[in-house]
């Protein structure tokens, strides 16, 4: 069973990193600080308004934390990816390429980075201060709901960043297209996408499925009615669009390391 | 193990003229047939860009060819990646499959688990190598102070811990010192003689060769221009041996029949006698020589292989221009 | 090239809906930002980016920490000076590439708030100049710092995190609760984003924003030119 290396390939790059323990401490705390760059974007704008796009701060915070949970997690998972023009210039795709397990989840596990939980840990702070501050009618599976979603939502973002980087395959600076997308697309989630105009909406909202990590999410746990018309029970749907963009962004992979390989395009 | 037939891959190159880009096809190996059979050891010679390094990649499963049939180890490395990864084992001079930060032993471990060894065999291959390579004390450092020779023994450890019956090289040596680079043929020869594993080795250093290679191939654009042993293709390309003699006292050099060129040094101390092999054998000639003078020590010099090498390039090139 | 367009454009279009949401809920005007102050605001802080270059590539501070400085150190130039000559060089290369762009983009697409005196036109280049002058100032002294850490990357990697809002990148500094507005005018850093845009926009005497960059452009430049003489001390102590 091909379970038993990934945790073992996890452990070993985690051990690596005691190596630097001292840059390690810095790293922590300006992921922290980058977790928190948006959340004081969010305080100063409150500082003169008492609602956007109708929410209210504590609401708006919610969804940021929401998105920040899933971001840290998927950056955590995902975010090596961005080192894929590297692999593929320096030729370590190939060694990849050479064993015998998957491209994608090698990647995924090469260059775990602890420092990363950072961001996490600032995420589920607010989370914890906004979820004690809005008005939730709780029930049990709201409650599920609450645990699911920044689950969905890394998954989502994950299914984001591998679909944005394989474009690495094709083009020299795709990272910094990707980046435009996955950075991008944090930032766009941590609002309610009510406030952007229509084409931009579309676009990080629902092709990029943006909505479903926090925004949707954020009004079913909250009881509130989409100003955008959609009903209810979209809240709910998240850990299925999680799915379908997983399985979107494999078979992306999978087209992009065949054009590597050379049977594509 | 190896059996490669009219196999081709082209690559599209952008060529950006102004705003319009254009593609350009070009052939980085174009219509490569050969076999090789368990147990041989190839080298595999050729100069930059020849495509020596898109043979390795597509035979390896890296890149998928754009015609042609290629089967490895029995099965189709484009479409069984995986199936092939576990039989075979590569090394790569210039990239490393160990992990940087951690301790040789760890990388190791990890491979152990990645190509599911089992723990029994595992211990007696890695104590092997360890012996053969010298590295009980290389075990607990990190890789990154590893010098790039101690280096390159643990990758090639690491491509042998899960006993495949093909190992290729891509330019093992490159960059070693001549201590290292010694050490390695002699192990890798070992290998091939003892365990039975196949070897395919690309190179620039044709010392490699001379040492660990009875059969050659030399490839240029995209080409196989020859391929066969060492001592064939040097009889057909350079027809041209040397006998050099010392003479006790100076003096003229022998007259034989059938010596091409004579060339003499040390005021006549030392001769260079230049003779066809196809005219007469070294044994012929050194018996007629020692009835002419009195030979203080001789020796048969066959061409360097870099001659070999650059005279079957440059037949290459006068055969195109008589085309 | 055509990436950076493509992030920096997106960014843009981010920022510009969510401040413009929040002028919209307050009765369309924040701190003297109605919608057509904060498209400009946006497009122009999106140009500025490029052209002061407030993210650096952390290239001293790597030949610092590899030691081939002492090369840059040895050359018959004065390297603050010789490094400030050719970041301005590119300032003039990216004033085109990087500054107008968006700003263009800005004025096509989007109500935009022109400057009500032609004057401006030059006091804004005038000011983004002296930007430009701080920010290479700034990088200078955070990849200097590797001169005593060794590793500086962290003090890089806090001023990537921490510069967009300083500078007034993401928020416009008026934004900011009184308190924080203030100390943040008594720093250097919305000298590099926020202090040109107030020029263009008219926002507080332009004078005073003149001489409050004129004034950190100097201590930045005095200071990294003293920090650069023990720095090569230092060097010259320790045998590099």
């Amino acid at each position: 069973m091909a379970d038993v290396i990934y945790p073992k390939l996890i452990a070993a790059k985690l051990r690596s990193q005691m190596v630097y323990r001292a840059s390690f401490a810095v790293d922590f705390v300006s992921q922290v600080m980058a977790q928190s760059y948006e959340l004081i974007v969010i305080l100063v704008l409150f500082s003169q308004i008492n609602a956007l796009g109708g929410f209210t701060k504590n609401e708006v915070l919610l969804m940021y934390a929401f998105a920040g949970a899933a971001f840290g997690v998927a950056d955590l998972f995902a975010g090596q990816l961005d080192n894929l023009p590297t692999y593929i210039r320096t030729g370590t795709f190939d060694v990849l390429l050479m064993r015998p397990l998957g491209t994608l989840p090698q990647i995924m596990v090469s260059d775990i980075r602890l420092r990363r939980v950072g961001r996490i840990t600032g995420a589920l702070a607010v989370m914890a201060y906004a979820l004690s501050h809005v008005a939730i009618d709780w029930t049990p599976a709201k409650i599920v709901l609450t645990i699911l979603t920044p689950m969905a939502g890394a998954v989502i973002y994950s299914a984001v960043w591998v679909v944005a980087c394989s474009i690495c395959f094709w083009i020299v600076e795709g990272r910094e297209f990707a980046n435009a997308v996955t950075y991008g697309s944090n930032a766009f989630t941590s609002y309610p996408i009510n406030v952007y105009s229509a084409p931009l909406r579309w676009v990080m909202a629902f092709i990029v499925p943006g909505a479903f990590v926090a925004y949707y999410p954020s009004l079913a746990l909250l009881g509130k009615e989409d100003p955008l018309g959609l009903p209810g029970w979209v809240g709910w749907t998240s850990p299925l669009v999680a799915a379908l963009a997983a399985t979107v962004a494999g078979l992306v992979w999978r087209f992009a390391v065949r054009h590597y390989r050379g049977t594509g395009s | 193990m190896i059996e490669v037939r009219e196999l081709r891959r082209e690559f599209k190159v952008a060529t950006s003229k102004g705003l319009r880009r254009n593609y350009k096809t070009v052939t980085a190996v174009d219509g490569v047939t050969f076999d090789v059979k368990a147990g041989e050891a190839v080298g595999y010679v050729g100069p930059n860009g020849a495509g020596k390094s898109t043979t390795i990649k597509m035979l390896t499963g890296i890149l998928v060819p754009t015609s042609g049939h290629i089967q490895v180890s029995g099965v189709d490395p484009a479409k069984q990646r995986r199936d092939l990864a576990k039989r075979i084992g590569v090394v790569f001079g210039q990239r490393s499959q160990l992990w940087w930060d951690l301790p040789l032993k760890d990388s190791f471990d990890l491979l152990k688990s990645i190509y599911r060894v089992s723990t029994q065999d595992y211990q007696a291959r890695l104590d092997e190598c360890v012996e053969l390579l010298g590295m009980q004390e290389l075990l607990i450092t990190p890789v990154r102070q590893l010098s790039l020779g101690q280096r390159m023994r643990g990758e090639i450890t690491a491509a042998l811990l899960h006993a495949p019956e093909l190992l290729v090289l891509d330019e093992p040596t490159i960059g070693l010192d001549l201590e290292s680079k010694e050490r390695l043929r002699e192990f890798l020869a070992d290998i091939n003689t003892r365990r039975g594993t196949t070897l395919l080795l690309t190179t620039h250093d044709l010392d490699d060769i001379e040492r660990l290679c009875p059969r050659l191939m030399v490839i240029d654009h995209g080409r196989v221009l020859a391929d066969g042993p060492l001592a064939e293709l040097r009889a057909e390309v350079t027809p041209d041996r040397e006998l050099v003699i010392d003479l006790r006292e100076p003096g003229p050099a022998p007259d034989v029949p059938g010596v091409t060129a004579v060339r003499s040094e040390a005021n006549g101390l030392r001769h260079h006698l230049t003779f066809r092999r196809a005219e007469i054998t070294a044994a012929q000639l050194i018996t007629q020589v020692v009835r002419q003078v009195e030979v203080h020590d001789l020796a048969v010099v066959e061409p360097e292989i870099d001659d070999v090498i650059r005279k079957l390039y440059q037949r290459q090139v006068d055969q195109e221009a008589h085309r | 090239m055509l990436a950076g367009m493509t992030t920096n454009v997106v960014f843009g279009l981010l920022r510009l809906a969510i401040i413009s949401a929040a002028v919209t809920a307050a009765n369309g005007e924040i701190a003297d930002y109605d919608i057509a102050a904060t498209n400009t605001y946006v497009w122009i802080g999106q140009g500025l980016l490029g052209f002061v270059l407030l993210w650096g590539n952390n290239e001293l501070a790597e030949r610092v920490r590899s030691g081939d400085v002492v090369v840059d150190l040895y050359r018959p130039w004065h390297l603050q000076g010789a490094l400030l000559a050719q970041d301005v060089g590119r300032g003039g290369f990216a004033f085109m590439t990087r500054l107008a762009p968006p700003m263009v983009f800005g004025m096509l697409l989007f109500p935009f708030q022109f400057p009500d005196n032609p004057v401006r036109w030059p006091l804004f280049l005038l000011s983004a100049v002296i930007a430009l002058v701080i920010s290479f100032g700034v990088r200078f002294l955070v990849e200097i710092s590797a001169f005593w850490l060794l590793d500086n990357r962290g003090v890089y990697g806090f001023w990537n995190v921490t510069s967009g809002l300083l500078c007034g990148l993401t928020v416009p500094i008026s934004f900011f609760p009184e308190w924080a507005r203030d100390t943040l005018w008594m720093t250097p850093f919305p000298a590099l984003l926020q202090a040109p845009i107030d020029v263009f926009l008219g926002h507080g005497s332009t004078a005073k924003l003149l001489l409050y960059q004129l004034f950190w452009a100097a201590v930045v430049l005095a200071t990294g030119h003293l920090a650069l003489q023990r720095a090569v001390r230092k060097v010259v102590v320790q045998g590099g």
